[in-house]
């Protein structure tokens, strides 16, 4: 297997703060998003990417602002890295006025077209063949834009990740498929669920496709192998299957507290987390520790903001319930 | 004027939309071939490959590239070999293709047809081929549904289907595929939701759709020699569904039976039996008589087919029932 780490990227460092602040407006977001449960703003389920922040930014910063991409409910850090409006964001996953889906989809629908991320869907493995479909009309069109399809490890074991990982590779289409493996389904490890090493990498095979392993948690690596990928797929050469290392900081979504873990093993994953490596790395690298407490307070501040901003926001407006089933803007389904 | 058959009637209405409008593409097993039902016969050779592609029997991936690429500005059209196959990918349909537009706030036109094989008609093709699948759809807001009952209503109403911006199953039966008639030259394009009178009268309404339109025609000119007056009534499209059409000719004849294929249990004539009830109460001098497919699934021996299928001779015994009120 092709192992890329993080050492082979060393030498630009330009825009590096950059991806850690990213990286960290996503942290911060989502640690607000869990509080704002807890204290029952969010109606319904929120599935947090605690933790899996490296492969959302690594990967949308090697993406043209034309590129799609497209993932599951565990998908406000990718909507984020895209560029989606935080404001609009949180309002989805607090029901109010303004929210980016019109309080129609919530936590796990986040869906921002405008920015390239074409949406996230809460049936496992989904939405691989609706990827496989935008990067066929990119096929079609000559278009040059690529897909990066987002899953997680669980989603493997579903026919339609393997209807569509087939279907790409056979019309040669441009489109990346990366698997989140952060060990888990929702309780069940995943290694427990598969007669194979890896839930991703080991079927790559299958497909004639290259099995490609990234440590998820390292934003430098995750950019580097997701790029020459999506280099190679916007060139005519087909897709590419990833499969990223990580591990969640939390339960499966914002109710479950994640008993059925080990603790040395959360206590291991912890230490590699994603944001206090990438931290690590810039003061190594010379960046100077006032100027990375200054940042950091500074999205502190901003979220506390915009959560206090849309906590002050109205509810929908009842009669939107009846907009845009149909392209029309109705619902109507009889006259 | 030209004869055509209703399998060679999809045939000029792919061909009539392709070369209108070049973001329309077809997928689906088999298709350069022609496919199963022989609807989809020379289209590569005039489109091209980049327009017609045959894919591995993957009826979730099918459904799901079809919805990806409608996203991405193209206008597909997805073959399900028989509408049975819908089981296996209903997910796309259901929790993908009729949601997303509406759970994404509206940020995402879905502008792709789904169509294929459907219905029983007693060909043998039993449980897992010869299903009436339309019902399955009408429950799920987010669907539009066609089912044309002739050649010339097939062109015009598939062609409506491939520009309307919404996603669309046409269900296309299979005992009609064979059967011929003329279709007048020129373009051709039916509006969806809007039912046709096929047959004016005063003493009964029937209404149909797809196969059991050209059954309830039939059936009212067995009526008509025991001097009873059947108007006839084509739904084309469930949804959008032209209530007020059903509604207009109860309001005249005080009479209703609905003619399905599907299994009655919980067929589409069940919302349309709904309808009369809380809308057409006071015009009703009868009660409303649903002849539909029976509660088993599909038999094959023809003498068990005929039991459970729908014929001109239910529907006039049905309205006969009713003419006692
Ligand atoms: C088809 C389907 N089956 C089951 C579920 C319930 N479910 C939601 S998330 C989940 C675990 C998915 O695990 P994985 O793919 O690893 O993604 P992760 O949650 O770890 O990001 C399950 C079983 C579902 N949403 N869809
Ligand atoms: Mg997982």
């Amino acid at each position: 297997m092709t192992q890329a780490t993080a050492d082979d990227r060393r030498t630009d460092r330009a825009g590096d703060a950059a991806l850690y602040e990213r990286m960290l407006f996503i942290r911060r977001f989502l640690e607000k998003v869990d509080v704002l449960y807890r204290q029952g703003q969010v109606h319904g389920p929120a599935h947090l990417g605690l933790g899996q922040e490296a492969i959302a930014v690594g990967a949308a910063s090697v993406l043209r602002p034309e590129d799609y991409s497209i993932g599951t409910y565990r998908g406000h850090a990718h909507a984020l890295a895209r560029g989606a409006p935080a404001d609009a964001v949180l309002a989805e996953l607090l029901g109010r006025e303004g929210g980016i889906c019109a309080g129609k989809g919530g936590s796990m629908h986040i869906t921002s077209v405008e920015h390239g991320y074409y949406g996230s869907y809460a049936i496992v493995g989904a939405h691989l063949p609706i990827a496989v479909g935008l990067a066929w009309a990119s096929r079609i069109k000559k278009t040059g834009q690529v897909t990066i399809c987002f899953f997680g490890d669980g989603a493997v074991n579903i026919g339609a990740f393997h209807e569509a990982v087939n279907l790409a590779a056979l019309w040669s289409l441009p489109i990346v498929f990366l698997c989140e493996n952060n060990q888990y389904m929702e309780y069940s490890a995943i290694s427990s669920m598969i007669p194979v090493e890896r839930p991703a990498a080991s079927r790559a095979s299958a497909y004639g496709l290259e099995p490609l392993v990234v440590d998820g948690n390292d934003v430098f690596a995750v950019a580097e192998m997701v790029g020459a990928a999506v280099d190679k797929a916007r060139d005519g050469e087909g897709p590419a299957l990833i499969e990223a290392d990580t591990y969640r900081l939390k339960g499966h979504s914002a109710a479950d507290a994640g008993a059925y873990r080990p603790a040395e093993e959360v206590a291991r994953w912890r230490g590699l987390e994603p944001l206090l490596r990438q931290r690590a790395l810039l003061l190594a690298s010379g960046t100077d520790e006032q100027d990375l407490i200054r940042l950091e307070s500074r999205v502190a501040i901003t979220v506390s903001g915009l959560a206090d901003r849309v906590l002050a926001a109205p509810a929908p407006d009842p009669a939107t319930v009846w907009t845009d089933v149909w392209a029309d803007g109705g619902s109507r389904w009889r006259n | 004027m030209a004869e055509l058959t209703f399998r060679n009637a999809v045939l000029a209405a792919l061909a009539q939309e392709m070369e209108r409008d070049e973001r329309v593409v077809l997928l689906g097993e088999d298709i350069t071939s022609g496919g199963v039902f022989k609807t989809t016969t020379g289209l590569v050779d005039r489109f091209g490959p980049d327009r017609v592609w045959d894919t591995p029997i993957s009826e979730q991936a099918i459904v799901g590239a079809a919805m990806g690429a409608a996203m991405a500005g193209l206008r597909p059209i997805a073959e399900i070999m028989f509408s049975d196959f819908y089981a296996v990918c209903w997910d796309q349909v259901v929790n993908e293709i009729a949601k997303t537009r509406y759970m994404t706030g509206g940020q995402v036109t879905l502008p792709l047809v789904l169509r294929g094989a459907n219905g029983f008609g007693s060909l043998g093709f039993g449980s897992q081929h010869g299903q009436s699948v339309e019902n399955w759809a009408m429950c799920v807001p987010g669907l539009k549904i066609v089912s044309p009952a002739s050649p010339v209503e097939m062109v015009g109403l598939l062609a409506a289907a491939i520009r309307d911006d919404d996603p669309v199953l046409v269900f296309e039966h299979k005992a009609l595929y064979g059967g011929k008639a003329q279709v007048p030259d020129g373009e051709q394009f039916i509006p969806l939701g809007q039912a046709r009178v096929v047959r004016e009268g005063s003493d009964v309404t029937l209404v149909g759709l797809s196969i059991t339109v050209g059954l309830c025609e039939r059936a009212a000119v067995g009526l008509e020699s025991a001097g009873i007056s059947a108007e006839v009534i084509d739904l084309r499209t469930l949804v959008p569904l032209d209530a007020q059409a059903v509604l207009g000719s109860v309001a005249r004849t005080g009479r209703l039976v609905v003619v399905e294929e599907n299994p009655g249990q919980l067929g589409w004539g069940a919302a349309i039996a709904a309808l009369a009830a809380e809308e057409a109460f006071d015009d009703l001098r009868a009660p409303v008589i649903r002849v539909s497919g029976g509660n088993v699934p599909w038999p094959v021996a023809r003498e068990l087919e005929a039991v459970v299928d729908v014929s001109p001779e239910r529907v006039i015994s049905a309205v006969q029932t009713l003419m006692k009120h």
